[in-house]
């Protein structure tokens, strides 16, 4: 019997999640991505300022549609993204292991799905807990409700690639808000793996939006945007405060860098209230 | 002037030579590529800024936003004086009265569709009335459509009459042609319409309607500078062309400078020889003109929605 020859391996290619698609950068690079001991894990895309503009005119787009549905049905795609996550459980596991280890990759990866499937609870719940029938005097009815801020450019944590970016991007998106998300600088992989279950997880095009590269390149754009309303500066570092003015030239809400720990099991409100608006609504008694 | 054609228009028209159809895709599709950037990208926007022919055919047009958009015309970025006026406004005949009094004394041109837009079926008489209507209330430019119905059964003489008659009855006022190239089906079929129209007496000869789809493409719009630079090396005569439809974008806008440049020649970059038809298009220019000028981005909330 002839020698089978041995199979040649199929390559992924890391890309950018830009509108539901994935996308190469506009710029055409790439940069690799190492294990923390220097071992080469891959190529990943290495966006522009242009594929920043792509993406927020994307996340525009997808605005309307995406806190235009109900509360309720935004929860339940979020949760679908959860059960997407399970499936590629063993595929995270691998990628956040090079960083942290084997053993305390799946403990990691389980916090990961398990916040994600929190955020999505609170979908249908930010109503009844930030808004609420004002007492006024007067014979009116008077109700104030949480409306998604718009487009949100988020820098996701450099340290924790699955958790920290979980625990950065759910929030902002379980609102209504649409998301650009400037993924870890040095470990952009899990990134690119969750942008592959959210593309499978019934999340309309363009709500979330992936890119990998320099944060020191993307952030400028992001922040200098106009139509980008609001930032979430967790992951920027050095750059916050020049973010910070920027980000002031259009008014945009800004979420600072804390001293994040992401290994709270109930983070609360804390990163989602930063991105919604109150309407306030004034209502003859009687009608 | 019309030309008078000896023999038979359909020899005439047919004894064109044919369109190489992969030729002509693949030649619109290699000069889209070019890129134009810095110093050639801000003159590039402001021209086509200039080139603008502001659009509003809709039944819901009001009187009042008839006037928001003339004001737009002129100034098309409150924020930024140094942002030019484009080339007209183009409103249906019954906004004309409206539009004219908003735009006396600005510099920026009135064109108004007529002859029965956008299908053009109506009876020659009519055609003519809406015509002369057009131009009595202000309209300086009038895009006319063909009767692509004629057109496509091969009576190319009814065709020709009617752009002549109409001709007429512009007095002074442009003539655009519109040859609604999306029912036209061929490109063989749009150079010939292009070549009639020219003959006719157009001033310009223009894509689309803007109601059917496909509207302006790269590779119509090649077949046309063709037709026109051809024209005024027989003739002598300049005629202008415009694309009108789905150029959304200013990149598309660059594209179809670079188009014009490399096919008709730099005579036919101005306004008076090339517009481009379209309502949504200005306010990328615009966002891009700021981003050049400002160094960030800027939104779809800082301008007007019409």
């Amino acid at each position: 019997m002839a020698d089978i020859p041995p199979r040649i391996a199929v390559r992924r290619t890391y890309k950018l999640y830009v509108g539901g698609a994935f996308p190469r950068s506009e710029s055409g690079r790439s940069y690799p991505v190492t294990s923390a001991s220097g071992v080469h894990l891959g190529n990943a895309a290495l966006a522009s300022r242009k594929d920043v503009r792509d993406a927020v005119a994307a996340a525009r787009k997808a605005f309307p549609g995406w806190s235009g549905r109900t509360a309720y049905n935004r929860g339940q795609i979020l949760y679908r993204v959860a059960e997407m996550m399970e499936g590629r459980r063993e595929q995270f596991a691998a990628e956040v292991a090079e960083g942290v280890g084997k053993a305390k990759a799946h403990t990691l990866v389980s916090s990961a799905i398990d916040r994600w499937v929190y955020y999505a609870g609170w979908a249908d719940k930010l109503g009844q807990v930030l808004g609420g029938a004002n007492p006024v005097s007067g014979p009116y009815f008077n109700v104030s409700e949480p409306e998604p801020t718009g487009v949100v450019g988020v820098l996701a944590p450099g340290g924790s690639s699955l958790l920290g970016l979980v625990s950065v991007l759910a929030p902002v998106i379980t609102s209504g808000n649409t998301a650009v998300l400037v993924a870890s600088e040095r470990a952009p992989l899990p990134a690119v793996t969750l942008a592959e279950a959210l593309a499978t997880s019934d999340l309309p095009a363009g709500v979330a939006n992936v890119l990998t590269g320099r944060v020191a390149e993307l952030a400028a754009p992001l922040a200098g945007h106009a139509d980008v309303n609001a930032l979430d500066l967790t992951g920027a570092g050095d750059l916050a405060t020049g973010l910070e003015e920027l980000a002031a030239t259009t008014l945009k809400r800004v979420l600072r860098p804390g001293h994040d720990d992401w290994s709270d099991p109930d983070p609360g409100l804390s990163r989602v209230r930063p991105f919604l608006e109150t309407k306030t609504v004034w209502h003859p008694i009687g009608l | 002037m019309p030309d008078t054609l000896p023999g038979s228009l359909r020899a005439y028209l047919h004894g064109l030579p044919g369109v190489d159809e992969v030729g002509v895709r693949r030649r619109a599709a290699d000069l889209a590529t070019r890129s134009v950037k810095t110093r050639a990208k801000r003159s590039a926007i402001d021209l086509a800024i200039r080139m603008v022919d502001l659009t509003t055919l809709e039944g819901a047009d009001t009187p009042g936003k008839v006037r928001a958009l003339a004001a737009k015309a002129v100034r098309p970025d409150p924020a930024d004086p140094t942002a030019p006026s484009v080339a007209a406004l183009c409103v249906y005949p019954d906004m004309v009265a409206t539009a004219a009094r908003a735009l006396a004394g600005t510099g920026v041109g009135l064109a108004s569709v007529a002859t029965g837009f956008p299908a053009g079926r109506t009876s020659l008489e009519v055609k003519l009335s809406d015509t002369r209507a057009a131009v009595a209330a202000g309209a300086t430019e009038i895009d006319m459509v063909i009767d692509r119905g004629a057109f496509l059964a091969g009576d190319y003489r009814k065709v020709f009459d009617e752009i002549v008659a109409v001709k007429e009855s512009c007095g002074d006022a442009h003539l655009k042609v519109i040859l609604e190239t999306g029912e036209l089906v061929t490109y063989d079929n749009v150079r010939r319409a292009s070549w009639l129209a020219l003959r006719a007496g157009a001033d310009f000869i223009k894509t689309s309607t803007g109601k059917v789809a496909p509207a302006a493409t790269l590779p119509v719009t090649l077949v046309m500078l063709e037709a026109v630079r051809d024209y005024r090396a027989a003739t002598g005569r300049q005629v202008g062309v415009k694309p009108a439809g789905g150029i959304r974008t200013t990149k598309d806008a660059i594209r179809y400078l670079v188009l014009v440049k490399e096919i008709a020649g730099d005579d036919w970059l101005d306004p008076a020889w090339f517009r481009l038809g379209a309502s949504t298009l200005l306010n990328d220019l615009l966002m891009q003109r700021t981003k050049l000028t400002t160094g960030h981005y800027s939104g779809p909330d800082y301008y007007t929605i019409d």
